[in-house]
């Protein structure tokens, strides 16, 4: 297509309208859901008061997608429920059906295309991530290839309901956190840990003195003159490789192949359900970026995700489970060491102080 | 970007022995989905080597980012170039396209097949489905391609979503599309919020970016109370519809409603005596655990609305904050015009008040939530706060006798 100069421009026309791709069934049933039930991993039945049924098949993506694959999923979309499809807030993807005879086959089609079919209820769904080294100049790993890794060896926690609860697992690749795991059962979260080199050189021409001073948290960017140009020192043992200096200004690097890694955290939720919305908290503070594969990650992953599926009640998610058993007790059940890392030192840590004679022996 | 208009260089995909290791195993492979890409499109294979060389090095080769974009719109685009640019010339001009997505997500094939098609010839052929704040991304294209990619998609019917110091991309729960818990329609709700405010959305023009998410029950499936600066999480204000009948039937296919149910309820507000569950509904903070456990025996009440609540953020600048309540009950039929109204008030203020690069969580943790609801015109009400406070340093006002 060539563009039309007697089409005029378009702009601010806003997404298409909230119900204009919707299945027939879903505009008649609109708002008189009745209740739903599992069928079987990956496979949710939704009853309308109508008596009308709405199947879900939902199935796992590796999120980047090339329109190749698309284009297979619109196929299998028009062969199997109408042309009707639909991505969740986790990645992954879910065809939308009418027809239960149609269940078997898009079943048997999908599991031909090796993609895998699960996610529901106590299982583990897809890993909400970030662009890592795809496409992001901050990240200190690549985000695509740890969820890889990770969900190669949890293939059978996303195709089975066999978890105490649901576990959500989370990677971003810098603390800018686009993928905000903060509130997960598990995160894997990329740190640097070198201070920012500062190119005074480029400093000078690309970035504004002031705003880089204020993006600091901790006030470890202090003015200078260099040249007889207003320029900037970093004071080393005041920096926490937040990144967000760089973020501002390019001329503040703090990449390292070495130094950079990932960081392990626990017991996060969004849900309301039962226990308030709550932060994840720090278990491991660094491991290696071994790629292509980072063993260590997968390993601490699966040991966590493995006591926890021994060790929890039903209905109990990863921070509950801590809340009853201790956070002593979490280190001990899952071998992971008790650092000096693990005591907060920011400005709220005080709150995470225990405030009671309340000790589990 | 395109084979057709001459720019790709005939090429063979370059040797990727790290990235290989990823196509093994169980799960759906990313590398796999830039190979296919790749197979005719140069900026994929660029891609590709430059990615495996981010391996080799454990380095990203992204420059930090750059002014680019469309006519008329401050965002949209996000603007990424190569380190090693000379080395894959393919790559060293990849800009990312924010598309806003249809609401939850819903899709036709056709609809999937127009963004193909415009992408395949637009730009790498490489998207996200979907991006962490909800757009489709459309990952890499040169700087010329942007303006006719965004006025095809136009034509399509699609749009840019937000980036930079504006309003992001509003985002949605499945809702009244295919759950029985929706309080309020999420879907529809997030739709008129993004075509009230495309002005905001597509010009920056906020101290920070300012995000809105629309979660429909109290389990909040966009992570609404974590992710975004004003949080819609659905709720009811009158009883648990309960069918006696079905709870029975959950006790005898095996589920231990005393124990699982009733002694994980937060409030301890109910009871079962292997007859009846009884719930005190005045003590029920709307957590939606029993309703999980038991989804075709318990439903939230009829009077539906959502929790207004405000402030969430990730780490970055001054620590993550989570949302808190601001209005504890809008009625579903009075949410649009309520927020327009409150949005209005807020974004009055944090233009007022806000730093540069302060979003509004920790523009209120620094002048105090007093000061901000005074400045908003709302009145403190106890369900903002876990509890009154516990320390006596109190500024009292010089308020006499009999005024008020």
């Amino acid at each position: 297509m060539t563009m039309d100069a007697a089409k005029p421009r378009l702009t601010d026309i806003g997404p298409p309208r909230y119900d204009k791709y919707l299945p027939p069934v879903i505009l008649k049933n609109y708002g008189k859901w009745k209740f739903h039930e599992s069928l079987r991993p990956g496979v949710l039945c939704h009853v309308a008061e109508s008596g009308d049924r709405l199947y879900t098949v939902r199935a796992a993506t590796p999120r980047l997608l090339s329109v190749q694959t698309l284009r297979r999923y619109a196929e299998l979309a028009d062969k199997y429920c109408g042309g009707y499809l639909r991505f969740t807030s986790r990645n992954n993807l879910e065809f939308l059906l009418t027809d239960h005879a149609a269940i078997e086959p898009l079943l048997a089609a999908l599991e031909a295309m090796k993609i895998p079919v699960g996610g529901t209820n106590n299982s583990i769904s897809n890993i909400v991530h970030t662009q890592g080294w795809v496409h992001c100049h901050s990240a200190a790993t690549d985000a695509s290839g740890l969820v890889k890794a990770v969900m190669d060896a949890l293939n059978d926690r996303f195709t089975q309901e066999d978890m105490p609860a649901k576990l959500r697992i989370a990677v971003a690749c810098c603390l800018n956190m686009c993928g905000a795991v903060h509130c997960s059962d598990i995160a894997i979260l990329g740190v640097h840990r070198t201070p920012p080199k500062v190119n005074h050189e480029q400093l000078t021409k690309v970035c504004e003195v002031p705003t880089l001073i204020a993006s600091c948290p901790t006030g470890a960017i202090r003015p200078t003159t260099i040249d007889g140009k207003p320029n900037v020192e970093v004071i080393e043992e005041q920096c926490m490789y937040c990144g967000n200096c760089f973020s501002v200004c390019p001329a503040m690097p703090m990449s390292d192949a070495e130094m950079d890694g990932l960081s392990i955290w626990v017991g996060g939720k969004v849900s309301n359900a039962r226990s308030a919305p709550r932060f994840s908290r720090l278990a491991i503070p660094w491991l290696p970026n071994h790629t292509p594969r980072w063993p260590e990650v997968v390993q601490a992953v699966v040991k966590i995700v493995d006591v926890y599926r021994a060790d929890a009640r039903p209905f109990e998610r990863v921070g509950e489970w801590i809340d009853r058993i201790g956070w002593p007790r979490f280190f001990e059940l899952t071998g992971i060491e008790f650092t000096r890392y693990h005591v907060d030192d920011f400005k709220y840590a005080p709150l995470s102080y225990a405030r009671s004679a309340h000790v589990r022996h | 970007m395109a084979e057709a208009e001459g720019k790709s260089q005939p090429g063979v995909s370059p040797e990727t022995p790290m990235l290989d290791e990823l196509e093994q195993g169980p799960w759906p492979s990313f590398v796999t989905e830039i190979k296919a890409a790749a197979g005719s499109n140069a900026s994929a294979r660029d891609l590709l080597g430059q990615l495996e060389l981010s391996y080799e090095d454990r380095l990203s080769h992204w420059k930090h980012g750059g002014l680019v974009g469309v006519r008329g719109y401050g965002g949209g685009v996000i603007g990424r170039y190569s380190d090693v640019g000379e080395k894959f010339p393919n790559v060293a001009h990849f800009h990312t396209m924010r598309i806003n997505h249809p609401a939850a997500w819903f899709y036709t094939s056709d609809a999937l097949r127009v963004l193909c098609d415009i992408w395949e010839r637009r730009g790498s052929g490489l998207t996200n489905m979907h991006g962490s704040t909800g757009d489709v991304i459309l990952l890499g294209t040169s700087t010329d391609q942007l303006e006719p990619t965004f006025q095809e998609l136009a034509q399509a019917g699609f749009d840019l979503g937000g980036s930079g110091s504006a309003m992001r991309t509003p985002s949605c729960c499945v809702g009244m599309a295919r759950c029985e818990w929706a309080c309020f329609d999420s879907m529809k709700l997030c739709y008129d919020l993004t075509m009230a405010y495309q002005d905001e959305l597509h010009r920056p023009a906020f101290p920070y970016k300012f995000k809105i998410k629309c979660s429909a029950c109290p389990n909040d499936c966009v992570a609404s109370v974590a992710r975004s600066d004003l949080s819609l999480i659905g709720t009811w204000k009158d009883e648990i519809q309960v069918d006696q009948a079905a709870v029975k039937q959950y006790a005898e296919n095996g589920l231990n409603i005393l124990r699982d149910v009733c002694g994980r309820c937060p409030t301890h507000c109910m009871d079962w005596d292997g007859e009846t569950l009884k719930i005190q509904n005045r003590d029920c903070v709307r957590c939606m655990h029993c309703i999980n456990a038991m989804p075709k025996a318990l439903r939230p009440g009829n009077e539906r609305g959502a929790v207004v609540m405000i402030g969430a953020k990730a780490p970055i600048v001054q620590g993550a904050l989570l949302s808190s309540v601001l209005i504890p009950f809008v009625a579903a039929d009075e949410l649009f015009e309520t927020l327009q109204e409150l949005l209005k008030r807020i974004w009055d203020f944090w233009d007022e008040y806000g730093t540069n690069r302060e979003r509004i969580g920790e523009l209120i943790q620094r002048v105090g939530l007093n000061a901000f609801l005074e400045g908003i015109g709302l009145d403190p009400v106890p369900e903002m706060l876990i509890g009154p406070r516990d320390n006596p340093y109190i500024y009292y006002q010089n308020e006499k006798e009999g005024e008020q």
